[in-house]
């Protein structure tokens, strides 16, 4: 058991080193925010009338949120909830969803 | 968690070996060990689904809920108002168990020990965890409506503010009410449980008054001094849909009741009603108070927002309607299962020795029925804010429906089907 104090040594520093470094998972974090209604990583439940977001293009996803910031593209909610969400979010959502298949 | 102790890390260590413990540490790992989850709702279920699916496995989950099967409270008004059935809100939670490897027990938790790590269940068994998730929901505040300290008291005057057999009960006294009757329905000072939920539930009775009992009548009396969520739709469809049904009375706290005779004691007043439906104050589940955890105003559970673990107990995490909320977060179903999210990230963190996300965000939308097709909604966007340690609403986000539309009440129910299966499928 002795070989897991410099490990935990060793983690301590690499934490320290990178408190302010993004979480790794920040986009999958952040994608699942849009699962209550889009499905566990945007797969919509068939028939549910909400769109599905998994495997979709990331320009795609992006210029549809665009659309809903501006009011180009009519909505009931989505007009609201995109303005939540900064940029670098919008992005890191839409290039997870993407890689979903 | 920089500073894990010891103790802990050798936990983890000796689950997955040093091998994992080192990818851990490189921020690549895959996070190990048990967590015990404690009620099995909007809370419970995203987190314990979540756990399992983002380590792959590696963490091994038990969910402990009482009840043999979920129902939510969410849609449960339809099945007041007469459009939806108890088998529409019901789910199994054989998803859990089959497709995502949960541990499911029915049981009651009667007792967690903070310092060895273990909760006990009313049948007997004791289980260990490396970290505890607790969502309890709420429980009522008995003393606050002292009539209806006992059960039978209980099951004369309901609350149906928990979906179950007080939602079928409520439904049958709406159907035993002659015409001309009047239901009553009360809601106590915020916070509680789903802001909307009680004036959707006005409209749903109103709506099925108008139709089959068109001489009776809906009075709301109110707590707080005024609607407490989408006021100007609210009111438009009491004045436009149920104009001479509906009545609404701010100021009006319930003090107690009187059982025999359905009549509710105000403070200055009484209200006797045909059906009346009593929603106690409520506060934090009992398991809460039970564990020992830091309270607000005794009632409920203070946590960090970036584990959403307790500010006192390390190890327990607390989600859903038991937490002392953040600056405008509703207390609502899908509020709970981002927060299930939000701390299934961090346990997962936690477990393979990394630190939470130090940026989380959680988002909330809740669909009322105003009639039996017309939706309203309210949306939020809460965001992680370093200066005040909690996650504040963003400015400019969100908000409310234009107006009710046909359009949402199809959303509304796909909304249901999709939460519920980001829940339990």
């Amino acid at each position: 058991m002795k070989m897991f104090v410099p490990l935990a040594a060793a983690c301590l520093l690499a934490s320290a080193s990178a408190a302010h470094a993004a979480d790794p998972n920040l986009g999958r974090n952040l994608a699942a925010t849009c699962a209550n209604c889009h499905g566990t990583n945007g797969n919509a439940v068939k028939g549910s009338g909400i769109d599905g977001l998994a495997g979709i293009p990331k320009d795609k996803t992006l210029q549809k949120l665009a659309d809903f910031r501006s009011g180009d593209k009519p909505a009931s909610i989505m007009h609201q909830i995109v303005k939540g969400y900064t940029d670098a979010q919008l992005d890191l959502i839409a290039t997870y969803f993407a890689a979903q298949k | 968690m920089m500073l894990m102790k010891r103790r802990d890390f050798l936990k983890v260590g000796a689950a997955a070996g040093a091998m994992a413990s080192l990818y851990g540490c490189a921020g690549g790992g895959k996070a190990s060990g048990h967590v015990v989850v404690v009620g099995g709702g909007y809370g419970g279920a995203t987190v314990a689904k979540y756990l399992r699916m983002w380590s792959e496995g590696g963490v091994q989950v038990t969910l402990i809920e009482r009840n043999p099967t979920f129902i939510s409270c969410p849609i449960s008004n339809l099945v007041i108002g007469g459009q939806k059935t108890m088998e529409d809100i019901t789910i199994s939670y054989e998803g859990l168990r089959n497709k995502w490897g949960v541990r499911v027990i029915q049981d009651d938790v009667v007792a967690v020990d903070a310092t060895k790590r273990t909760v006990s269940l009313k049948g007997g068994s004791a289980l260990s965890y490396d970290r505890l998730v607790l969502s309890p929901g709420v429980d009522f505040m008995w003393d606050e409506i002292p009539a209806l300290k006992g059960a039978e008291a209980q099951s004369k005057v309901l609350h149906a503010w928990k979906a179950g057999p007080q939602t079928v009960a409520l439904r049958k006294q709406l159907e035993s009410m002659k015409d001309g009757g009047v239901y009553a329905i009360s809601i106590p000072k915020a916070p509680y449980r789903c802001p909307p939920g009680p004036y959707e539930r006005a409209c749903l009775v109103a709506n099925y008054f108008k139709q089959s009992k068109p001489k009776s009548k809906v009075v709301i009396l109110d707590a707080n001094e005024d609607v407490m969520s989408k006021k100007g739709l609210f009111t438009k469809a009491w004045s436009d849909l149920y104009k001479g049904i509906v009545e609404y009375r701010n100021n009006s706290e319930v003090k107690d009741v009187e059982v025999g005779s359905n009549t509710a004691v105000l403070e200055f007043d009484k209200f006797k009603a045909d059906v009346l439906n009593i929603i106690p104050p409520h506060r934090a589940g009992d398991i809460a108070h039970k564990s020992g955890i830091k309270l607000v105003n005794n009632r409920w559970v203070d946590i960090n927002w970036l584990s959403m673990e307790s500010t006192s107990t390390p190890g327990i995490h607390v989600l859903g309607d038991a937490i002392f909320p953040a600056p405008t977060m509703p207390k609502s179903g899908h509020m709970a299962n981002q927060h299930g999210k939000l701390a299934a990230a961090a346990i997962l963190n936690m477990l393979s020795g990394q630190e939470p996300n130090p940026e989380p965000v959680v988002m909330n939308t809740c669909y009322s029925f105003v009639d039996s097709k017309n939706v309203i909604h309210v949306s939020s966007v809460h965001q992680y804010d370093a200066a005040t340690k909690t996650v504040q609403p963003v400015k400019g986000a969100g908000g409310v429906s234009a107006a009710r539309n046909e359009l949402e009440g199809k959303v509304a129910l796909g909304w249901a089907q999709n939460i519920w299966a980001d829940m339990l499928a």
